[in-house]
């Protein structure tokens, strides 16, 4: 009988506590996540709005396509207007 | 039954209620981590979408540009020889001669000429666009054309005064004539002797 009460107190003194830090341990830290994952979400959508304006690329790239055309134009004009510095 | 086994059994049930208890919150938690990264990874799948054609547009964009560098900078050593040209763009940009151009390695050893003191930009511009310039009409390789130390307010003394503030309105012409806004009286007393003299 004595060893029934021994075994009793155990679990009630160590197992029960010891068990309870642990899972609690477990819970705060699964806790502990989801602001930051909440916070990344949002960050990945800020992120993703940013790069709304990514196709005005390829505008750019156009626009940049026909500003160099035309100072090859205006260039070509150039080389055949002024002369070279070895002639003069 | 003996009160150890009661106890033995509160005990268990204890243990059995946490474990429930904590293991349900931990479930829930990690529910909500499922849900906040399937957010992320729906946002960062966007910016992976959106982001793809860009490193191929942008490359395609800096191959544009080097091809007009390399053809002004051609055009420029070809008009201007390696020298001046050196030393305009040192003008413009100061110590960017020490970079040299890219398609001419041999012209990072050259010292550029100080052309931007001996000339303003304005004047170098006129100079270098053709010999019909008015600045021209002087040899640039002769004396200095502008002082070198007070050549801003040199040229700024070319203009009137009342335009150096730069004015938002500019005082208009008058307008004079017949059909002029206003017209002055005709007096016929204007020119003849004064009929009092005024008072000392």
């Amino acid at each position: 009988m004595t060893l029934w009460w021994i075994g009793d107190i155990l679990l009630l003194v160590v197992v029960l506590p010891v068990v309870i830090y642990l899972l609690n341990g477990v819970l705060s830290a699964a806790k502990s996540i989801v602001p930051s994952v909440h916070q990344i979400a949002g960050v990945a959508a800020a992120g993703s709005k940013d790069l709304d304006a990514v196709p005005l690329l390829l505008t750019t790239q156009r626009q940049v396509e026909q500003t160099v055309a035309g100072v090859a134009e205006y260039g070509g004009s150039l080389d055949v207007i002024i002369d070279d510095a070895e002639e003069r | 039954m003996p009160a150890a086994g009661v106890v033995l059994i509160i005990a268990v049930v204890l243990i059995v209620l946490a474990l429930v208890y904590y293991l349900v919150s931990t479930i829930f938690a990690l529910r909500t981590i499922t849900a906040g990264l399937d957010d992320v990874i729906a946002g960062v799948g966007a910016i992976v979408e959106k982001s793809a054609p860009v490193n191929g547009v942008v490359t395609a964009i800096n191959e544009q540009l080097d091809t007009g560098v390399d053809l002004l900078e051609g055009l420029l050593v070809k008009k201007a020889g390696m020298d001046d040209a050196l030393g305009l763009v040192d003008g413009l940009y100061p110590g960017a001669a020490a970079a040299g151009f890219r398609q001419f390695p041999e012209s990072t050893s050259i010292t550029p000429p100080r052309i931007a003191e001996v000339y303003t930009k304005g004047t170098l511009t006129l100079a270098r666009l053709g010999r019909e310039a008015p600045i021209a009409t002087a040899n640039p390789a002769g004396p200095v054309l502008r002082n070198v130390e007070g050549g801003s307010l040199a040229a700024r003394l070319l203009y009137p005064e009342g335009r150096q503030s730069k004015p938002e309105v500019m005082p208009r012409s008058p307008v004079i004539g017949t059909d002029a806004p206003s017209q002055y009286e005709e007096r016929e007393d204007i020119g003849q002797p004064r009929k009092r003299m005024p008072a000392r």
